[in-house]
């Protein structure tokens, strides 16, 4: 694609005159955000692309309500330091997959949005989707549309909201997000159990969350990627990790509990707030598959309990690298060699459902493997008609979600 | 009642083909599940929302997927409207029926299928109430969150329909943030299966657009929900303030100091006298508004937090200070509060309103209800889920009287267009049914209305799921089932 393919809108009325200009002539759009080498989903089969890098900025924010408002295009690092400011954060704590797929470029607000990208607090706080109050956007024939508002509770009409979250641009373009925002916990410590093996790990995670002690964060770093998180602090091979967040006292008085609780099952350590900072970062961020390679990664999202089973029923058939996040639910895994897609998401079926995105991968493989999870053949079907619905003439990011979306 | 509020009309044909339709569902379900009698459908001619009757066509309550899935495919090949039903304790006549509708109701489907504690997700039937979720898990230190102040009675499919929540929002969030999966039967009696005990699954996210579509996007038979592990101890403070604004200022400065305690409720002066005269529950006569802040954790956390919370309270002098010193305490602060909707249905007729506005417009639209109130000389009891900014007003007046009742859905209109223009929305958890589907054009421009309208036809092409509901009865759109289709059609319905 030449530069002269490449729109810059700068007002939300631009993008809809773009889209309306494609949709009367049918021609295919690419959206970026921070038109980072995206490096995902089908290729891009559009001439043309609009870049949301220019519709940028804050349009609204009250500290004291926990709303904020946000063009698009904002680069997320722009709204982190203007939360931080008021000590408030994205409660949802969404991920920086640069490390991971050696890219470089500008995430932004509506990138964040349109792919539901979220870190391990999801676990106690939701995904992106679930902090989305509201959103303007341009649908597929160049209508602005609105949704939602900048309130925590509304069912006035159909919650167009969710949908637009995790619709990664194939929906319409999103020109305004507004989404909830929380205060940053004063404090926040790390247990980690040392020792566990995958199975034993996710037993001790269960049970922490189990107690009424509000674990913000469960992951289970085993032997093999222990070393690459937390500047390699984290010693006695694998690493239980569970994460207390909160008021200073009340952090205090819940460490403790499950501290004792956990001494059951192996030997504690706590880590200060610094270096769980550190530490939950490389795990949000993949640290350990941050390897500079383009050895295949999946992010595979299963009932907690079925996480470690996966991973030991494909050890058995291939080379394979993990470490958990969510309890367990959200597999990180590093294939050594092939994808191997089939076998991943039949185990996956085997296990009690869930799904698997092919998040790194060569060019060659990416275009022979359904990057994310093929559905059902009625909720396909369905996906397909919801799809007509905004977008009738498929002029947004054709083939990025699945060939026929 | 002065019927504001316009139904479809019914279609003649199909009331007159009843006999044939009903021979035609008992060969598709058991007998017993299978109401045809007059005497026994009254009971599903309205829901909480009892100003409005319609008696339906015939009531069917399934007791399998199948069956539902059978009836549902009999209702759409035959173009005849179904009204998904759980407990029918919609306040916005969201479960309310027509003439010429099948009622399919879920209560029959109460079973907890599965309780998975080491994946803290619960598989029940659509049937089952809210409450009983909670109960079969209590006993192992867990609960399911969202708690609609109707948990006694209303199901899980219900809660899903209208994406309820109760005060314990604020932490925890509403059903559509504690919903895992749904098996759901289509239009066309084919059944899906989404999500499930993962936390996300694929593709659109059709768990969230299910989750308060008001039963018209398919009939949800079951449901996979997250289980949350207990707080230790819970402990809810009595405020009392001088005057709205106060306790109004002291919430913001709350949730503005980094404190979310896990409810914050809130009453204005004609509601505590209502509910003391009710529960005797203690609260101070002298103040004009309260505030229960509910914390939760263990003895030492709630102190700290508690520490805190009554600090910024002091710094909007706050008069009454009632910490509960044990569970019997703790109950009787509660208990004011909850008998709220009871106690005011002692003394008058009332309306209950649900509009939501940004946490920073509480105390405007606090005044402005007052005067609106005013202006139609009625008297209101405000009551509210102030930390997430769900106003409650409860509109009092006198049912016999049809100038009053007309005033009082005046008034409350009034407030919920009041609501909107304050940046908030409609609803927060009751619905919009038909209360309120003919605002929705206050908050929707016709776009908006359209995309919503043709999401819907995605799901139900011949607009046969609840089609009163939600959407104004002019203007809309159906049809467009496949890709390839001609835009959409216009105009289909009319009052
Ligand atoms: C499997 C996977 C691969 C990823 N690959 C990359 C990558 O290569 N580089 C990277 O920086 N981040 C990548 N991301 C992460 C994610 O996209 C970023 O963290 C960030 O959220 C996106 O910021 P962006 O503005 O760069 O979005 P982009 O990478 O430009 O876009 C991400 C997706 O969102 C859509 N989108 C962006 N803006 C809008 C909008 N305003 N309205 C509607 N749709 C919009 C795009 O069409 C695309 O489908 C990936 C995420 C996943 C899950
Ligand atoms: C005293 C009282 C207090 C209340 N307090 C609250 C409160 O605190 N918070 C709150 O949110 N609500 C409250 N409500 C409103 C009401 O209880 C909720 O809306 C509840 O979720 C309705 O559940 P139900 O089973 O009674 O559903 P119904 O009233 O039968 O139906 C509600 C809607 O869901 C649809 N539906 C029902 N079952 C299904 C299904 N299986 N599949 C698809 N669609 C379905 C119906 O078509 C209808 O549109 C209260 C009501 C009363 C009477």
């Amino acid at each position: 694609m030449s530069s002269a393919d490449i729109h810059y809108p700068e007002t939300e009325d631009e993008v809809a005159r773009l889209v309306a200009a494609a949709f009367a002539a049918k021609n295919p759009l690419e959206i970026r955000g921070g038109g980072t080498k995206a490096g995902l989903g089908g290729p891009s089969q559009s001439a043309s692309a609009i870049s949301m890098t220019k519709l940028t900025g804050i349009t609204n924010y009250d500290p004291s309500e926990l709303v904020m408002a946000a063009r698009a295009g904002t680069p997320l690092a722009e709204i982190e330091v203007a939360l931080a400011a008021n000590n408030q954060m994205l409660t949802f704590e969404p991920m920086d997959y640069r490390p991971l797929l050696g890219v470089t470029g500008e995430p932004t607000i509506g990138g964040v949005f349109a792919g539901n990208i979220s870190g391990p607090r999801r676990l106690s706080a939701g995904a992106a989707r679930d902090n989305l109050l509201g959103v303007r956007f341009v649908n597929g024939s160049g209508e602005v549309v609105k949704s939602g508002g900048r309130v925590m509770k509304n069912v006035t009409g159909l919650d167009l909201v969710k949908l637009m979250a995790g619709s990664w641009g194939t929906l319409g373009v999103l020109c305004e997000v507004i989404f909830k925002v929380l205060p940053m916990p004063e404090t926040s410590v790390t247990v980690v159990v040392s020792g566990l093996n995958d199975a034993e790990a996710a037993e001790a995670m269960a049970a922490a969350l189990m107690m009424s002690v509000e674990v913000s964060g469960a992951a289970h770093l085993p032997e093999s990627v222990v070393a690459k998180v937390a500047g390699g602090r984290l010693k006695g091979g694998p690493a239980t990790v569970l994460r207390l967040e909160g008021l200073t006292d009340s952090v205090e008085v819940r460490t403790e509990r499950l501290a004792t609780e956990m001494g059951r099952r192996g030997e504690v350590t706590v880590l200060d707030a610094a270096q769980t900072h550190e530490l939950w970062g490389d795990i949000r961020d993949v640290a350990p598959f941050a390897d500079g390679t383009s050895k295949p990664i999946w992010r595979v999202s299963v009932a907690p309990q079925a996480g470690h089973q996966l991973v030991a029923a494909l050890r058995l058939k291939t080379g394979v690298d993990a470490f958990y996040d969510w309890q367990g639910g959200l597999v990180w895994l590093r294939m050594e060699a092939d994808a191997e897609a089939d076998l991943v998401r039949q185990y996956i079926k085997a296990l009690g459902g869930g799904h698997a995105t092919l998040v790194r991968a060569d060019a060659a493989t990416r275009s022979s493997v359904p990057v994310f999870e093929p559905q059902p053949k009625a909720l396909e079907a369905l996906s397909r008609r919801i799809k007509h619905q905004f977008d009738p003439q498929g002029v947004l990011n054709p083939g990025r979600m699945a060939a026929t979306i | 009642m002065s019927e504001l509020i316009a139904f479809l009309e019914p279609d003649k044909a199909v009331i007159a083909r009843r006999p044939e339709i009903i021979a035609d569902l008992a060969g598709l379900v058991p007998g017993s599940c299978l109401i045809t009698e007059e005497r026994e459908l009254v009971p599903f001619d309205t829901d909480a929302f009892v100003s409005y009757r319609r008696m339906p066509l015939a009531v069917v309550l399934p007791e399998t997927t199948a069956q539902v899935a059978a009836v549902l495919k009999y209702c759409n090949d035959n173009a005849i409207s179904v009204v998904p039903r759980g407990a029918g304790t919609s306040l916005s006549g969201g479960a309310i029926p027509q003439e010429d509708a099948i009622v399919i109701g879920v209560s029959k489907m109460n079973r907890i299928i599965e309780v998975d504690f080491p994946n803290r997700a619960a598989v029940v039937q659509a049937g089952v109430t809210n409450i009983s979720i909670s109960q079969a898990v209590d006993a192992d230190g867990f609960f399911y969150a969202p708690d609609p102040s109707s948990q006694l009675a209303c199901t899980i499919g219900g809660n899903i329909g209208m994406n309820s929540g109760g005060a314990h929002c604020l932490k925890y969030g509403v059903t559509t943030n504690n919903l895992l999966g749904v098996k759901m039967v289509m239009f066309d009696g084919s059944v899906v299966d989404i999500g499930g005990k993962a936390l996300d699954s694929a593709g659109y996210d059709l768990l969230g657009l299910i989750c308060g579509s008001e039963g018209q996007l398919g009939i949800v038979t079951e449901a996979t929900v997250r289980l949350i592990a207990k707080p230790e101890g819970t402990r809810p403070v009595l405020f009392g303030f001088e005057s709205s604004v106060s306790a109004g200022a002291c919430v913001t400065d709350i949730i503005g100091a980094g404190i979310i305690p896990v409810a914050i409720e809130f009453m204005d002066k004609p509601a505590i006298e209502i509910c003391e005269a009710f529960a005797k529950a203690g609260y101070p006569m002298d103040v004009d508004a309260l505030l229960i802040v509910e914390v939760e954790g263990s003895d030492a956390e709630m102190d700290a937090m508690l520490e805190r919370i009554i600090e910024i309270a002091r710094r909007h002098n706050v008069k009454t200070i009632r910490e509960s010193q044990s569970a019997t305490e703790a109950a009787l602060i509660w208990k004011g509060r909850k008998s709220a909707f009871g106690a005011t249905g002692r003394i008058a007729d009332y309306i209950c309103m649900d509009g939501t506005v940004p946490l920073g417009q509480l105390s405007h639209v606090l005044a402005k209800t007052s005067e609106i109130i005013d202006h139609y000389g009625l008297r209101v009891a405000n009551v509210f889920h102030a930390g997430d900014g769900n106003m409650h007003p409860l509109i009092l007046f006198d049912a016999n009287d049809p100038e009053e009742s007309r005033k009082a859905e005046l008034a409350g209109n009034d407030i919920l267009k009041l609501c909107v223009d304050a940046g908030g929305c409609l609803t927060g958890e009751h619905g919009v049914g038909i209360e309120k589907r003919d605002l929705m054009r206050h908050q929707y421009a016709e776009v908006d209305l359209v995309q919503q309208m043709r999401v819907r036809a995605a799901f139900d092409p011949k607009w046969i799921l609840n089609p009163s509901k939600v959407f104004p009865l002019e203007g809309r759109c159906g049809g467009l089932a496949e890709p390839g289709d001609a835009g959409p059609d216009h105009g289909k319905a009319a009052a």
